[in-house]
């Protein structure tokens, strides 16, 4: 962690070597802990610190961008060369610039000194007492607990800086029997580490485990499921890819393209973006800078706005909303911090609403069969329980789905009241989520 | 570089570390990308760093650092011994590694033309070629959205052990992709990539040049556009079906590549990846498949993207066995493992991303070797059946066994001809089931040794680069549909 002063040097720095039209630097530092256990012992237990800067610089019509992970002064000045020399050997391309002029981002405070203090005996002590209470069970545990401290500053030379510094504390666990035919997975996420209790994720995982034992086979078909959080956030990371942004949009692929204003989905539905949000991941700019807007997608069912980054706004003259990856890039905008609001059932309600469905804990291996209604193939994971007669009954074989996640926003007949806040750590993307009720969920097999 | 590594190595072993191994890395990614007609992305981006993995109190622990100065090397030894000792408050055994490694050596990619002394200018105007190849087809009314990439990877690396290895290893890799999304008014969305989504190996400029990305792009284009007007994919409970090579590549990775990881194997992955149905019974007792079926895993072809000299515990490149006419007879192993199971030396498969990453078991090149058959044969040889081509969806269970595959685009097979184009074909199956029925496995003309430059596994996550030499294969009795 190098600090507000620090990385505002090195910004000033990079700026002052940079002799093209525009320049913007994206610096990004980790300190990353994270305890791995399995079989009840910790098998794996790292540490990493890095620092990266990522030059972006334009002449004219072209564009570079260089990006290294050596800051010394000599580095940066490498790496804006390195930008330069590239933005050289582009074609023009009307496109390319200029740089996004932006506000101050709202300072937002996700920082918590006791996550980032984090220590390897503190994660090794949670992780025994999760273990001991698995083995107590004749049940082994796997997972893993991390503690990152993170900053991130974007700077350009149309006098912007934004600067922001967050923590992360995750913890999941999948708890399982010896033969590895019964598990139940359960997670926890903050920025604050004392607010990770692990005693309730410890709980909730062997309560899974030890409720999966003898499963029975469900013929495929539709049925009426409830999803856990864990499940919906899946759900809501591929509607971002897929359907609520601007490039998919513009490049016809989207299901919403042309049908903004319409009721698409259940009126119970509701989901936004929101950077700023201090009950998810905070991140108050994007990575060109841009302060992030809360963007309604949906709202009471009706499909409203997409997120944009400088490049599809400009197409569509409109403001960027601040969703930018790193500039520029062929994947255009994306959603990071994405809100499926609380509905008013409790998961007991909604389970006993339900004559004969499948509860789902999560889902595993989800992957796009077809793009423009979010059809979906993936299996359930760790807890998929039959519910008969308003009571969850016996446990359930692992399922295999193909269903479109569009038609699932459309069927959803109940929203759960509690929410949990869900990371996934492939792609930096944060979900807040409740528990929903899906009507006619296709299953396409049994493992 | 040997000075860091001595200094990290010393550091360890006086403050206690009974094993300790440095990583250096230095890694430079080059990646430039046409959409559209424009240069959407140029980028170059340089990474080094070291890794420490110790051994302390009989347990694992690893502190990686992008910087160098002495502080933060003496701060970095230290966490990885803190780290070790805190993992020690939960262990069962002290970490045994066998024999010790003590490999002295360098190696360096065969490549003829190094990528980065091709120049920009050249590389931007052959993806601009290829994307306007794509663009110029005949649209019938569709709207195109075109994507042209290439990727190119130097890696320095240096290892050394406490039990005396010292490796130097450059690795170079190059890699390329074209994709097309065709979309009609009635909201259809049919894509091809070709060689098939990004194609890598460890191989220079002349890979990039020998893939004909002009020639091929007007083609796939084309397929695309055909694709809005296909017929659907017919459902079947069991038919026949002939995958191509690259698909063939597909099914090794995910269903015998993963499940064939001891550490998945041994529940080490159980949080994340998830485990293997190849259980250490089904060692040596398995009919994996039918007895045409032979696979092994080679960090040793020369380009294969899984192909390096040592890996990142010090240990040789091998060729190792996995299935010796149809029979399960190997896994991929570490040193830890290999010596807790007594299965004698590890066959060197521990990959780290990066230098920021601890090495995990992780697939080098998982080859289907040829068999005999000419492809036109092979279709000639089926009455009835499905040629799939080119991985679209890929999903597969926990432990392996159940798996769904997509793809871009399917040929009805009848009187052994292609007859019509088919789009959004699916088939579905379980593993063992699946590769017992392969009946018929293509020659050496049409193997490739395909690369997957995108396997994801681990906590922190870790992307490695994969190899898999396949050619294309008949199954029988498999269940296919289609997502309409």
């Amino acid at each position: 962690m190098l600090g507000y002063e620090k990385l505002k040097q090195l910004a000033d720095t990079a700026l002052t070597h940079s002799k093209a039209d525009q320049t913007e630097i994206v610096l990004q530092t980790v300190d990353s802990s994270l305890s791995r256990f399995a079989n009840n012992t910790i098998h794996q237990n790292v540490f990493e610190s890095n620092a990266t800067a990522r030059v972006r610089v334009i002449l004219g019509k072209r564009t570079g961008v260089a990006a290294s992970n050596d800051l010394s002064a000599e580095g940066i000045a490498r790496t804006v060369k390195m930008a330069r020399a590239i933005a050289q050997a582009q074609t023009e391309s009307p496109a390319n610039a200029p740089l996004p002029e932006s506000a101050p981002a709202p300072r937002v405070d996700a920082f918590v000194q006791r996550t980032a203090d984090c220590s390897p005996e503190t994660r090794a002590h949670l992780i025994s007492r999760l273990c001991k209470q698995a083995a107590s069970q004749k049940l082994i545990a796997a997972g893993a607990f991390r503690t990152d401290a993170y900053e991130i500053a974007v700077a350009n030379s149309l006098g912007a800086f934004q600067f922001h510094q967050g923590t992360v504390a995750d913890l999941h666990t999948v708890v399982m029997n010896e033969a590895g035919t019964a598990s139940g997975y359960a997670s926890a996420s903050s920025p604050d580490v004392r607010a990770v209790d692990g005693d309730a994720v410890t709980r909730t995982a062997i309560d899974k485990a030890l409720r999966s034992q003898n499963p029975i086979a469900l013929a495929p078909g539709e049925y009426t499921v409830i999803l856990e959080p864990a499940a919906v956030a899946m759900m809501l990371q591929y509607l971002a890819w897929h359907t609520f942004n601007a490039l998919a949009v513009q490049e016809e692929r989207s299901f919403v393209r042309g049908k903004r204003g319409e009721l698409l989905f259940s009126p119970l539905v509701n989901l936004y973006d929101d950077g700023a949000a201090l009950d998810g991941f905070p991140s108050p700019f994007d990575h060109e800078g841009v302060p992030r807007q809360r963007v309604a997608m949906i709202e009471n069912g009706v499909a409203r706005d997409v997120v944009y980054d400088t490049f599809t706004a400009r197409r569509d003259n409109v403001q960027s909303t601040g969703h930018s990856l790193p500039a520029p890039n062929v994947q255009g905008p994306l959603a990071r911090n994405l809100f499926l609001a609380a509905g008013d059932k409790a998961l007991a309600e909604m389970i006993g609403s339900v004559q004969r469905g499948i509860l789902i804990t999560r889902f595993w291996y989800t992957r796009v069969v077809a793009p423009l209604n979010v059809m979906m193939t993936g299996l359930t994971r760790d807890g998929t329980f039959l519910i008969e007669n308003g009571q969850l009954s016996l446990p359930v074989k692992n399922l295999r789905f193909t269903t479109s996640y569009i038609e699932a926003l459309k069927n959803i007949g109940a929203v759960g009241r509690d929410t949990q806040l869900v990371r996934d750590e492939w792609f930096g993307m944060n979900f807040r989520a409740p528990a929903v009720m899906v009507e006619r969920f296709n299953f396409t097999g049994v493992t | 570089m040997k000075d860091l590594s001595a200094r990290i190595l010393n550091m360890a072993q006086m403050r206690g570390a009974s094993y300790c191994d440095v990583r250096v890395v230095n890694r430079i990614t080059q990646m430039l990308a046409v959409k559209n007609g424009r240069v959407q992305e140029l980028t170059q981006s340089e990474s080094q760093g070291y890794g420490v993995r110790v051994i302390a109190d009989g347990a694992w622990g690893f502190a990686a650092s992008s910087r160098d100065d002495f502080a933060d090397v003496d701060a970095t030894v230290n966490r990885a011994l803190q780290i070790a000792r805190a993992s020690a408050l939960t262990k069962s055994r002290n970490v045994n590694l066998g024999a010790p490694e003590v490999n002295k050596g360098t190696y360096r990619s065969a490549y003829k033309m190094d990528p980065f002394m091709i120049s920009m200018s050249d590389k931007i105007n052959l993806l601009l070629k290829a994307d306007e190849a794509m663009r110029g087809v005949k649209k019938n009314g569709a709207h195109l959205v075109t994507t042209a990439e290439l990727v190119f990877v130097r890696e320095d690396k240096s290892f050394a052990s406490s039990e005396g290895a010292l490796i130097q290893q450059e690795n170079i890799e190059s890699g390329c992709e074209l994709q097309v999304f065709a979309t009609d008014e009635a909201g259809d969305v049919q894509s091809r990539t070709y060689p098939w989504g990004r194609h890598q190996q460890t191989r220079g400029f002349e890979f990039v040049l020998e893939q004909q990305l002009v020639e091929n792009a007007p083609r796939i284009a084309e397929e695309a556009i055909m694709l809005l007007t296909a017929d659907v994919c017919p459902a079947y409970d069991a038919t026949t079906v002939i995958l191509s090579g690259n698909q063939v590549a597909l099914q090794v990775h995910e269903s015998c590549g993963h499940p064939i990881e001891l550490d998945r194997v041994l529940k080490q992955e159980a949080s994340f990846a998830g485990t293997s149905f190849l259980t250490l019974d089904k060692l040596n007792n398995l009919q994996y498949g039918s007895e045409l079926v032979n696979i092994t895993a080679d960090a040793t072809i020369p380009g294969g993207l899984g192909t390096f000299g040592y890996d990142d515990e010090g240990v040789p490149a091998q060729r190792a066995e996995i299935v010796r006419d149809g029979r399960f007879v190997g896994y991929m192993t570490n040193r830890e493992l290999a010596a807790e199971l007594n299965l004698g030396r590890s066959n060197g498969t521990m990959r780290a991303e990066n230098w920021n990453r601890t090495p995990l078991i992780r697939m080098t090149n998982i080859n289907l070797l040829p068999g005999t058959w000419k492809l036109d044969e092979l279709i000639a040889d089926t009455d009835d059946g499905i040629y799939f081509d080119t991985n679209r969806s890929w999903s597969i269970d926990d432990k392996r066994l159940n798996f769904q595959f997509g793809t871009e685009l399917a040929w009805e097979i009848k009187g052994g001809r292609k007859t019509r184009l088919l789009k959004n074909p699916i088939y579905t199956g379980v593993t063992p089931n699946f590769w017992r029925s392969c009946d018929a496995i293509c020659d050496e003309s049409e193997w490739v040794v395909w690369g997957t430059p995108r396997c994801g596994k681990g906590q922190p996550p870790q992307t490695i680069r994969t190899g898999h030499g396949a050619s294309p294969a008949r199954f029988r009795n498999v269940k296919v549909f289609s997502k309409s």
